[in-house]
């Protein structure tokens, strides 16, 4: 079992490498670079909220500080275009989980609800900021981040397109990492039950806010990249409501707190966005048809694709070995099993 | 600069009231159902719309409008809620944001297709008209709007707690699972309670509708303050709801007179991570007990 998936990781390694230099057209590759972004986005996500289960529907935030930190850093120090911004990508995504500290302690201070609502409230906060600091962010006006000109037509989105798989795979390495760590168990027990993990000696306080403060590191490095790519901010297209639900989204339908689901979330979800946005364009089409397949991900499969997948799975195996056994033929009918960390992976095993 | 303030204090109290029509019907339903509707902003809008069409094709007045537009939006609310709500299984508070918000982008997308973006207002004599008070001259609709408020929160105060109605409902808020226990049909509770919170949003959206001009993404602006109020409030409070938006309303038209416009939402909102700080479940909130 174990050497499937690792072939099957370096097989989608390789698919995800060769891409862009099988499909050239730069209307498929930015759809690629935007999947990517979004699945490196609700990968970061998914450690805070799937992990803890507390849902943060305000990331956007640090989506749009790191986007603004890195415009701002160029701007200030004459930055060209070319590969020097991509260098600075990480300190925006510092910059943006520095201020998500402070935030993030407040926010946690609370569960469940209350967290839910008053991270959307920060949120409307931090934008409301980015419109009103106008000598800094320049208000509705917007910025602009250095244009590389070096790179023309094909090859555009292909630097791009590398920095974001190369985030993606930190994060997917970060999330992989805290899964199998001990913080990672006890981040697990908090999304079980906060109090008897307290009780058990879980650090829950610290435990949460390192969780949320990576996510945003994460995420705000991919703020950072969407704003170079899209070359122009604004505070109403940075700071965007839709993205804290559309990370949401893809996670929970991949499966919440699965190493893959976001992944698998963001592979599905927003091709179809982008194919949506290019086919009906801003118009109300676009919000109803999305809004429609919202819908029915969450009536019909609020666990996601990939736990309920797994569990179809085991039942189908279950009954199948029972038959042989009644058949005649013995086979010991093996309990699930899987690599994680024990008395977890009953629950949420990790898929590849 | 005295007189100013005196009127950005009595045009906040106006206002105030329209603001905590739409956010108790959003406490009420976390009370009850311990669901976010993030649609609220969407469906306050509907119901601007509703009365602007009624206005607009049918002549209808404002006020009499909402003898038709309420009732129309009780309707959508308790099919939203049989529809979305009730067969969201597992984690149904951060589900019904979810789903609520799905509800939220349909209600946009449509209303982009009919109104295209435009921005609207709602017309009627007393939106023009203007009443003096004091040194300075009000339009009447302030003042309709908020005596509109005070009935309807009057009327459902009686509701709440002089009916039997209201006794279930608010048994239910206290303890779902003791509320069936005695025999209260809490499902049927919550669907009426998701009408009724709906159909508080209708009222408020002809108000905000005719004190402000709107367009369907006026939504999220709208349920930034809205949720904003019942976090300052508490959740599932409707005296901390009361309380939160006349004060957010004040504070920001006091702010605008005398500071600058720019920053009045930014004062509120900073005195909402203060009371945070300090008092994390809000003014009048409860503290959450372990749930098992």
């Amino acid at each position: 079992m174990r050497i499937f998936k690792t072939v099957g990781v370096l097989v989608l390694l390789a698919i995800a490498v060769v891409f862009p230099i099988v499909f050239s057209n730069p209307t498929i590759t930015t759809i690629a670079v935007f999947t990517l972004m979004f699945a490196a986005a609700a990968t970061g996500w998914n450690i805070i909220s799937g992990y803890t289960g507390y849902v943060a529907l305000g990331h956007a935030a640090y989506f749009g500080i790191a986007a603004y930190a890195l415009a701002l850093m160029c701007q200030d120090w004459h930055i060209p275009g070319g590969y020097i911004p991509f260098l600075l990508v990480p300190v925006a995504g510092l910059i943006a989980a520095a201020i998500s500290v402070p935030l993030g302690w407040i926010a946690l201070r609370v569960r469940r609800h209350t967290f839910i609502v008053i991270t959307i409230a920060m949120f409307f906060i931090v934008q409301l900021m980015a419109y009103n600091l106008s000598q800094l962010t320049n208000g509705s006006t917007g910025l602009g981040l250095p244009i590389p000109t070096d790179w023309s037509g094909d090859f555009f989105n292909t630097p791009f397109y590398f920095v974001t798989l190369a985030v993606l795979l930190i994060a997917m390495g970060i999330s992989w990492w805290i899964r199998h760590s001990k913080f990672g168990l006890g981040l697990l027990a908090i999304r079980d039950d906060e109090d008897r993990a307290m009780g058990l000696g879980v650090r829950t306080g610290s435990s949460k806010l390192a969780a949320f403060v990576i996510s945003a590191l994460i995420v705000g490095m991919i703020g950072a990249i969407w704003a170079y790519f899209v070359e122009s901010i604004y505070p109403a297209s940075t700071f965007d409501p839709n993205f804290d639900v559309a990370i949401a989204l893809m996670a929970f339908m991949g499966g919440l707190g699965t190493l893959a689901g976001p992944i698998l979330g963001a592979l599905i979800l927003e091709p179809a966005q982008q194919y949506f946005t290019i086919q009906y364009g801003q118009s109300g089409y676009y919000l109803v048809i999305y809004g429609a397949l919202f819908l029915v991900v969450i009536i019909f499969m609020p666990r996601g694709i990939i736990p309920t997948a797994r569990d179809r799975w085991y039942t189908f195996r279950e009954t199948r070995s029972q038959r042989q056994q009644e058949s005649g033929i013995t086979v010991t009918a093996l309990p699930p099993q899987g690599d994680g960390v024990a008395g977890v992976e009953k629950k949420e095993g990790i898929n590849l | 600069m005295l007189g100013l303030i005196i009127e950005a204090i009595i045009l906040g109290i106006l206002t105030g009231g329209v603001y905590a029509l739409m956010s108790s019907g959003l406490t009420l339903l976390f009370g009850v159902m311990e669901i976010i509707n993030v649609g609220q902003g969407a469906l306050v809008i509907l119901g601007a719309y509703l009365s602007f069409v009624l206005e607009q094709k049918l002549h209808v007045d404002l006020f009499v409008g909402l003898l038709i537009t309420m009732p129309v939006m009780f309707g959508l609310g308790i099919v939203i809620e049989l529809l979305f709500i009730r067969p969201v299984k597992g984690d149904r508070t951060m589900l019904s944001i979810l789903v609520t918000y799905g509800v939220a982008l349909v209600i946009e997308g449509i209303l982009n297709l009919i109104f295209s973006a435009n921005y609207v207002q709602l017309r009627a004599w007393y939106v023009t008209a203007s009443i003096k008070v004091g040194g300075f001259y009000l339009p009447y609709i302030y003042v309709f709007g908020f005596l509109l408020a005070v009935a309807l929160l009057g009327g459902l105060y009686l509701l709440l707690y002089r009916s039997r109605f209201g006794h279930a409902l608010r048994a239910s808020m206290q303890n779902r699972t003791a509320a069936e226990l005695i025999g209260i049909d809490v499902k049927r509770i919550s669907t009426l309670t998701f009408g009724i919170g709906i159909a508080l949003a209708a009222a408020g959206g002809m108000a905000f509708g005719a004190t402000s001009a709107f367009d369907a993404g006026s939504s999220y602006d709208l349920i930034s303050r809205l949720l904003a109020i019942i976090i300052f409030g508490g959740m599932g409070s409707l005296s901390g709801a009361l309380i939160a938006s006349l004060g957010m309303l004040v504070v920001e038209d006091v702010t605008a007179v005398v500071w600058s416009p720019v920053w009045a939402s930014t004062v509120f909102f900073i005195l909402l991570v203060i009371i945070l700080v300090v008092r994390p479940q809000g003014l009048l909130g409860q503290v959450e007990g372990r749930k098992q």
